[in-house]
């Protein structure tokens, strides 16, 4: 219990309410059941692709094409929808999933077996993915009204009183919940990015291991993708544009270390609750949302600073980097 | 791999099939193929002031691949370069509203610039970060704080002298942008290759704790070079902005991947430790080559990113593909 208290879940937790209770002091609407749900739903897309990037980051990794993956896919199903009305949504999800998955995949393989830094490997592919979407949509855009009703209606249909989009952000959440904690991979994401050389030793594949992370990250970004699509009703070049940048903000404003090994889905998702609704606080309190970005971004690098006083013990830091180029 | 000392060799190549070996020289040959297969796939290519032109897709953006060619060798990256010209570029233009002077303008891109890279250096050397997260951090922060003092509005209105910068030539077809470009060349050339400066920042990228217990000052080098690129940005920003003749926050959008795959494309390892000046250069020159060319062939911009993106892997998979083929 004390223990929980110290931790970084705990504090987020702290940091969340006592923002709430500011914005409340000022606009009691705002935490209303209703509007709370609104927001949770707005951030529902942020919490999903923030887990696959966890799970990326763990393995000391990170994915920057998400976003890109995300629109790619988003145009392909909003196109589909478009020229064929007549698909069903399941067909439409399974594949807008693979899409991802495939997408995630090439990622992993440049970096599994090519060893490639995957920055670089995921800066390429975030302007290659990018690139596909203005030559297979021409530059055109996809509007609401080319869209089935169908094909719109899902991400907002509710069951239960809430919206289907958050009730997929829900079920992600509590599958790696139990996925990081109770399968062979979700303690091999943990292993390789703690230590990959005694990971090694244990038997276990790295670079496999983070081929899978790849194709998780991209297969969320995937769904993501069509969801965000019919969520907005509309497709194009630019949709989710330095999403990915909210998405690594996120992760590691929820403890997730860039050093890899260390952090929780449930700190993920408070990260990106945080962010959800500072987002959604901005025109709330009157503050024009040019300041959105500049915000995440202080967001970081506060975040990055608390990470590192956290974790840090005497003349570690220099040891520790060359034991990672080796 | 367990004859692998079969392929150590007994003997070291000369010099000369060691030079014609090197990347710079392969990357020179491909420079040269694409100059002339642009020349053939395009009549208006050849004309000096087309080529001119030309060097306005590269020469901004070199300058801070020189910078950047340097932190990557010593073992880190700055991805918040291309924000860095948005803040500078949005400083010169809210100074540009008083009608200050050039050289105000001038001091004022540079100073954004050095402060910038002074943030980036305090945060990650001071305080030991890891400068991939700082710098996607300050990413936004710096480009952010343009949108805030911005918004969807634009700067215009800047002094008629300004627009020597980026638009001014020194002689014929030779522009000041491409003569300054030059000169940071050969200064970033002598800096890396011949000083002890440079041999310290080689030896910080292939071994920090090696370097520090040689008596490298490794924080203190690191700092001066997030300085360094900070300043090459400011001077960017104000090339670009006078060629522009007019800001908004989004002002060199997305320039941090072009100007990394530049560096990576010149033989900088991206691990650090080794890659030359030289190697840059050329890279500069192929990567204005194809976006010049490909822009005479009416190819849109975002297509061009597409060939940017692939040359950039391609760039380090095919060395790496070409090794595993030779040990199997």
């Amino acid at each position: 219990m004390t223990q929980f208290l110290k931790s970084r879940e705990a504090l987020l937790i702290a940091v969340i309410v006592a923002l709430l209770a500011l914005i409340a002091s000022r606009f009691p609407a705002f935490i209303e059941p209703s509007n709370l749900s609104k927001v949770f739903n707005d951030t529902s897309p942020l919490i999903l692709l923030a887990i696959g990037q966890t799970l990326v980051i763990l393995t000391r990794c990170i994915d920057l094409s998400v976003a890109a993956n995300l629109a790619l896919t988003g145009m392909v199903c909003a196109m589909l929808n478009a020229s064929m009305p007549g698909i069903p949504i399941p067909v439409i999800l399974a594949i807008a999933v693979s899409m991802g998955a495939v997408m995630g995949a090439i990622n992993g393989l440049l970096v599994w077996t090519l060893s490639i830094p995957p920055i670089v490997v995921t800066l390429g592919t975030m302007t290659i993915y990018r690139g596909i979407i203005f030559v297979i949509s021409g530059g055109e855009w996809v509007n609401s009204h080319e869209m089935s009703a169908a094909f719109t209606g899902f991400p907002r249909a509710e069951v239960l009183g809430l919206p289907m989009l958050s009730w997929i952000a829900i079920i992600a959440v509590a599958m790696f919940l139990l996925v990081i904690a109770r399968t062979p991979l979700g303690r091999a994401f943990y292993a390789v990015g703690g230590n990959p050389n005694a990971a090694v030793y244990t038997g276990l594949n790295v670079g496999r291991t983070q081929f899978w992370a790849f194709v998780i990250s991209g297969t969320l970004a995937g769904l993501t993708g069509y969801l965000w699509v019919a969520r907005y009703a509309v497709a194009y070049v630019d949709i989710a544009g330095g999403f990915e940048l909210e998405v690594v903000a996120a992760c590691v404003i929820g403890g997730i270390s860039i050093a890899g090994g260390a952090g929780t889905i449930l700190g993920t998702l408070l990260g990106a609750l945080f962010l959800g609704i500072v987002k959604n606080a901005l025109p709330v309190i009157g503050i024009s949302p040019f300041w959105q970005l500049a915000i995440s971004g202080s967001a970081i690098v506060i975040a990055v600073a608390f990470n590192a006083r956290a974790s840090r013990t005497k003349g570690r830091i220099i040891l520790k980097r060359a034991e990672g180029t080796a | 791999m367990t004859d692998v000392a079969r392929h150590i060799p007994d003997r070291l190549d000369s010099p000369a099939a060691r030079l014609l070996k090197s990347w710079e020289v392969l990357l020179l040959a491909v420079a040269v193929a694409i100059f002339i297969a642009n020349s053939l796939a395009s009549p208006y290519f050849l004309n000096a002031w087309n080529l001119s032109d030309a060097t306005f897709n590269f020469t901004e953006k070199a300058m801070i691949a020189f910078a950047m060619a340097l932190l990557i060798i010593s073992g880190e990256i700055d991805l918040s370069v291309a924000s860095i010209i948005a803040l500078a570029s949005t400083a010169m233009g809210a100074a540009a509203q008083f009608d200050v002077g050039v050289v105000t303008l001038v001091l004022i891109g540079i100073g954004t610039g050095l402060i910038c890279g002074a943030f980036n250096g305090v945060l990650v050397t001071g305080m030991g970060l890891p400068s991939i997260v700082v710098t996607i951090g300050t990413m936004s922060l710096f480009r952010g704080i343009s949108y805030i003092v911005l918004g969807d509005q634009v700067y215009k209105g800047y002094p008629s002298a300004f627009a020597y910068f980026g638009q001014g030539y020194v002689w014929w077809v030779i522009s000041f942008e491409f003569v300054l470009f030059a000169a940071l060349a050969v200064i970033f050339g002598i800096l890396l290759h011949k000083t002890n400066f440079g041999r310290a920042v080689y030896a910080i990228g292939n071994n920090p704790t090696g370097a520090l217990f040689s008596g490298i000052r490794v924080r203190r080098v690191k700092f001066i070079l997030f300085l360094l690129t900070g300043l090459m940005s400011g001077i960017a920003a104000i090339c670009l902005t006078s060629r522009l003749g007019s800001t908004r926050p989004s002002i060199a959008f997305g320039w941090e991947l072009e100007v990394v795959t530049m560096v990576v494309l010149g033989g900088v390892s991206i691990l650090g430790g080794s890659g030359s000046i030289p190697g840059v250069v050329i890279a500069a020159f192929v990567m204005g080559l194809v976006t010049f060319g490909l822009g005479l062939l009416n190819v849109p911009g975002i297509v061009m990113s597409i060939f940017i993106g692939l040359l950039l892997i391609a760039v380090i998979a095919l060395p790496r593909l070409w090794q595993m083929w030779r040990f199997w």
